[in-house]
């Protein structure tokens, strides 16, 4: 039985409809005058936060409380973390306070893992972005976005939905959990990015591969553009920010090529001017910021299938592979 | 759903003819119910129901998922051709409020849709397949308190087993069933089996094995 999360690739397609199902689900109470499900009630969901982040920590939040659950917010700021206190030591102290889960966003990829392999705690682990290397619960979300405005009704999928991720793929987390998890979902995805931030050992992807942006957008029914990361930038990778953004850049008329169906999102937070215009950003097409009400019906969806029940929901018994965390 | 054996030797009504769906193994255990008894057990509950509220005013029906949705949408036709009125059906689930969910592993949610005009105020007749201990009920009373504050909440249940664990009673039964613990009890919905029925399985046939004792419900078959 799967207690963590740890990448979209642990994620059968079962499991992946199952979540957004029960996000579909979750998603009603957002209608509801109480917006409170007793399904966490006296459980508590820590979250440890190493780096930055306020929209995930928030949405974080707001799905554990909307399930009653207790919450506990740990960021390294202000805290012991900043003393220098190692990642064994924090987890044992979370062990003691009787964490259920942590939902742990680190600079150093693979963080999480160690957080749930080391044999530190019994607390189910989330990761919530792990340096440059993967944030399923944001993948999770785009594709419960996806599958709303583009496989809505039952029985349908995102199956042959063409979905272009554009810009800083190689510091993107976004991007490489949510080509695992479209893969999974039976979508085909093409990273488009100037050659150097496309990550060394993209062939091993299994998507397309583009420097062409006008070539790509008219057959896309989903465009994702995402922020050029430069607090993790610690070379050139383009001559200018006008260059990047002429090249790579999603304004009014490139939008204007796009399908009458096409959506376009922004996994936040994004640079108007850079790699998205306001205009776009602002238009009809985007579903930017159903984007952020979405994470937090997808992020109940998650805990609920790991903490609600005596054992986990995801990685059934069926699922061969499902025992261990590799 | 599993594997379901031919009938067992101790049933004593065979199936009634009825249009089989594809993978639908033969009852097993005894027909208590057939289509017919159904369609007249819901047409006497519907007017109970009009009769006791004195008309359709304020009337909400609210199926338990997932068999008691249909059951609704059934009285709900029933009053419309009583009455001429069309009621709001809607259906509630109860999974995140029952007191066994830390218990099990966590379980698939299922559709919670509330008719537009809310609850407050309203009568609400909630609708489910099988009574039996009572915690369902119980769970939807508090789901239904998350959702408004109905005027009124009533309960109308296809079948009534007994064995209740909790002071909770029905207000429109369409069979009083009294069953031993052991057996089982199966509703079956064109909506989703193929066909009507309502089986008792006892405790000796292969279906009856686990005694239901604990558990909220016992109505509904494997695919439950």
């Amino acid at each position: 039985m799967r207690r963590h999360l740890l990448s979209a690739a642990d994620l059968t397609r079962a499991d992946a409809e199952l979540v957004l199902e029960t996000a579909e689900e979750m998603r009603s109470l957002a209608d509801r005058p109480i917006k409170k499900l007793p399904a966490l009630r006296g459980r508590t969901v820590v979250n440890l936060f190493f780096e930055d982040s306020t929209r995930t920590r928030i949405s974080f939040e707001a799905a554990a409380k909307r399930l009653s659950a207790d919450v506990i917010n740990f960021s390294a700021k202000g805290s012991s973390l900043s003393k220098g206190e190692s990642l064994k030591d924090t987890s044992l102290t979370l062990e003691a306070m009787g964490a259920d889960a942590v939902v742990v966003r680190h600079w150093a990829s693979g963080a999480p893992h160690l957080l749930a392999n080391a044999g530190w705690s019994r607390s189910s682990v989330v990761n919530a972005g792990d340096g440059t290397h993967e944030h399923p619960t944001q993948a999770l979300l785009d594709a419960f976005t996806m599958w709303r405005h583009l496989a809505s009704g039952t029985g349908q999928s995102l199956d042959g939905r063409r979905v272009a991720i554009v810009g800083d793929v190689l510091h993107s987390r976004v991007a490489r959990s949510n080509a695992l998890l479209l893969k999974t979902l039976g979508a085909e995805v093409t990273l488009v990015a100037p050659p150097t931030l496309l990550p060394v050992g993209v062939e091993g992807w299994d998507v397309e591969t583009s420097y062409d942006l006008d070539a790509v957008l008219p057959k896309a029914d989903v465009v994702m553009m995402l922020r050029v990361q430069r607090e993790r930038m610690n070379a050139s990778f383009f001559p200018t920010v006008r260059e990047y953004s002429r090249r790579y850049g999603l304004d009014g008329r490139r939008m204007s090529t796009l399908q009458d169906h096409t959506i376009v999102m922004h996994p936040g937070p994004m640079i108007r001017g850079m790699e998205i215009t306001a205009d776009v950003a602002d238009s009809d097409r985007s579903v930017i910021v159903e984007q952020v009400s979405n994470g937090v019906a997808v992020r109940m969806a998650v805990l609920y299938l790991l903490l609600g029940g005596s054992e986990s929901a995801l990685g059934g018994p069926g699922d061969a592979s499902g025992g261990d965390d590799q | 759903m599993p594997a379901q054996p031919a009938a067992p030797p101790g049933s004593t009504h065979p199936a009634p003819e009825t249009p089989t769906a594809g993978s639908f193994a033969p009852t097993s255990g005894r027909t208590v119910l057939d289509e017919r008894d159904i369609t007249r057990g819901l047409t006497r509950i519907a007017h109970e129901i009009l009769e006791r509220n004195k008309g359709a005013t304020d009337l909400v029906l609210l199926g338990i998922p997932s068999r008691g949705v249909p059951l609704a949408e059934r009285i709900a036709a029933k009053m419309a051709s009583v009455e001429g009125v069309d009621v709001p059906v809607g259906s509630l689930d109860v999974t995140m409020y029952r007191d066994d969910l830390r218990m099990r592993p966590a379980r698939t949610l299922l559709p919670t849709e509330i008719p537009p005009g809310g609850l407050d105020g309203k009568v609400v007749v909630l609708v489910d397949d099988v009574l039996f201990s009572g915690r369902t009920i119980r769970a939807a009373l508090d789901a239904i308190n998350d959702v408004g504050r109905p005027r009124a909440v009533q309960l109308a249940v296809l079948v009534d087993r007994g064995h209740r664990q909790l002071p909770i009673r029905a207000d429109f039964v369409g069979k009083n069933l009294p069953t031993s613990l052991a057996e089982k009890v199966a509703v079956r919905l064109i909506e989703f089996d193929g066909r009507d029925g309502v089986t008792i399985t006892g405790p000796d046939a292969p279906g009856g094995t686990t005694s239901a004792g604990g558990t909220a419900s016992a109505g509904g078959t494997g695919a439950r």
